[in-house]
């Protein structure tokens, strides 16, 4: 499986979800949330920010279900759904993810019937601390 | 203030045959297609002293030159953000020329796609950026990244199946016209589509495009010097490129509004400029590196309203003599893939008059890059 290859700007992300915590970058000054991370926000300039921690609960916003040809450990667990979950807190941040019928599940460890734009989700971790997501009606 | 318009012109074009595997390098197809293109405008090499093509294209402009004999060169650029860059390249060239940075300008691109890896296979270099917050998560190739799109759009505006079909029958049906494409001989059918494998859910099999060796390249130089030339001069009329605010590439998941894409900002620019609008648009070249990128062009560039892009397909308007002939060599989809390069030249032939699906008089063609990444797109003109 690929692990992130993470850059300065992601590190804290990495770090934070490697303890269990989905924390999202903001600006120290205005305050608003930025993802993907990045040196400087882009509603005030400032360079200051911190990590919010967010609540965990988001809703599916779009999902794909890719077949081979894959990458080797992906085809292996293919038909899988990808899902893109948006933030409670923060609708236009949008998590690519995978939906896991618990921690550390396989990728296609939920019945694809059960996938469904708007469906309920809270993230979960697997012990590499890669957050991945449940549905909230298991 | 100088203006892009009508300045400069396209008066040559060339290219490779199309296949699954080429024998020849992509240095010496690259050079075969620019020197098609400039015996078809009946310009010695040694006169060209522009160049622009892709940052991914892999011959150099060192390359180029020295193994053609051109001249000097006084201007040369490259484009990112694959084939997003298609139509910058003639747009940077149009510049240069309408502002005495050169006089002869060639654009063109060449690769090995089909004989060659795919891209995506590539697991120990990737940039950071991106692909850290989707590649572990199986969200691997480009189909997976727009198609995620495409899923939303069927959601938010019901869009179907059937719509992305039309955009794959009409492409295949000017193919099956055209004895230089790869899919020529072969008709599709609604019952092939409904029924092929899945690549990434809900994009099938022939929402993808072809995976293709070849190469192609075009001439541009100014109005005036367009007269003297072989064939009658195709304008560039208009040509912008579109990087929106908050933008984020393929994976554009992170702003407010992730279906209004780089087209949208392309577009505004393109028309802005412009003596006509869409309604006046006689055949359009739509970059077509999947199915699902058609409804969001037609969106962006303003054939239709939000969200009605699904909806534009049907009744036959993408075929010849519909609402808006698409695609008329085939497209990425049926033709040959090539970075969207092969929709230039085949919007030249149709103001030629010289397509294997010629438009009737056809006068007014947009031809456009890659949408969901960094864009461009030019309007030509007789």
């Amino acid at each position: 499986m690929l692990t992130p290859v993470v850059d300065d700007d992601g590190a804290p992300f990495w770090e934070y979800t490697g303890r269990g915590e989905l924390r999202i970058q903001a600006c120290a000054d205005c305050g608003e949330l930025r993802f993907p991370p990045r040196p400087c926000c882009p509603h005030c300039q400032s360079f200051a920010s911190e990590w919010r921690e967010m609540s965990g609960h988001g809703r599916v916003w779009s999902y794909v279900v890719p077949h081979p040809p894959l990458l080797p450990d992906y085809a292996e667990q293919a038909p899988y759904p990808v899902v893109l979950v948006e933030l409670a807190e923060a609708p236009r941040i949008r998590l690519v993810g995978n939906l896991v019928a618990e921690a550390g599940g396989r990728l296609d460890s939920v019945a694809m019937e059960r996938v469904r734009i708007g469906a309920r989700v809270q993230v979960v971790f697997d012990e590499d601390g890669l957050p991945q997501w449940v549905l909230e009606r298991a | 203030m100088a203006t892009l318009k009508d300045a400069t012109a396209v008066v040559g074009i060339g290219q490779t045959a199309f296949a699954k595997q080429l024998p020849e390098s992509e240095k010496a197809l690259a050079c075969r297609a620019i020197l098609a293109a400039l015996h078809d405008a009946g310009i010695d090499p040694g006169e060209v002293d522009g160049l622009a093509s892709y940052t991914m294209e892999e011959t150099d402009e060192v390359e180029v030159a020295k193994a053609l004999g051109l001249g000097d060169l006084t201007f040369f650029s490259k484009v990112g953000y694959g084939g997003g860059g298609s139509c910058a390249t003639v747009a940077h060239l149009a510049a240069a020329v309408a502002t005495g940075q050169a006089s002869v300008g060639v654009a063109w691109r060449s690769r090995k796609r089909g004989s060659g890896p795919r891209p995506w296979k590539n697991t120990g270099v990737q940039l950071p950026t991106p692909a850290q917050w989707t590649r572990p998560f199986g969200l691997l190739r480009p189909v997976d990244e727009i198609a995620m799109l495409a899923r939303r759009h069927m959601h938010e505006y019901g869009t179907t199946r059937d719509h992305l079909f039309n955009v794959a029958l009409a492409c295949r049906n000017r193919a099956n016209q055209n004895p230089a494409a790869v899919m020529y001989e072969r008709p599709l059918t609604r019952d092939m589509y409904m029924t092929s494998r899945w690549i990434s859910e809900p994009l099938c099999l022939f929402d993808n495009c072809l995976e293709t060796d070849g190469a192609l390249a075009c001439v541009i130089v100014s109005a005036e010097r367009a007269r003297d030339c072989r064939h009658r001069p195709v304008y560039v009329h208009s040509a912008a490129q579109g990087l929106p605010a908050q933008h984020h590439g393929m994976v554009n998941y992170w702003n407010d509004d992730p279906l209004t894409g780089p087209a949208w900002t392309a577009a505004r620019h393109l028309w802005k400029h412009a003596d006509f609008g869409p309604e006046d648009v006689d055949v359009a070249q739509i970059y077509d590196a999947f199915t699902a990128l058609i409804p969001l062009s037609l969106e962006g560039y303003g054939f239709c309203g939000r969200g009605e892009g699904g909806a534009f397909t049907e009744g036959g308007a993408l075929e010849s003599g519909g609402r808006l002939p698409l695609n008329t060599s085939g497209g990425g989809l049926s033709e040959a893939y090539v970075h969207g390069f092969n929709l230039i030249n085949e919007g030249v032939r149709q103001l030629r008059g010289t397509s294997t699906a010629q438009v009737p008089d056809a006068a007014t063609c947009l031809v456009t890059a890659g949408e969901g990444v960094p864009t461009s797109a030019l309007l030509l003109r007789t």
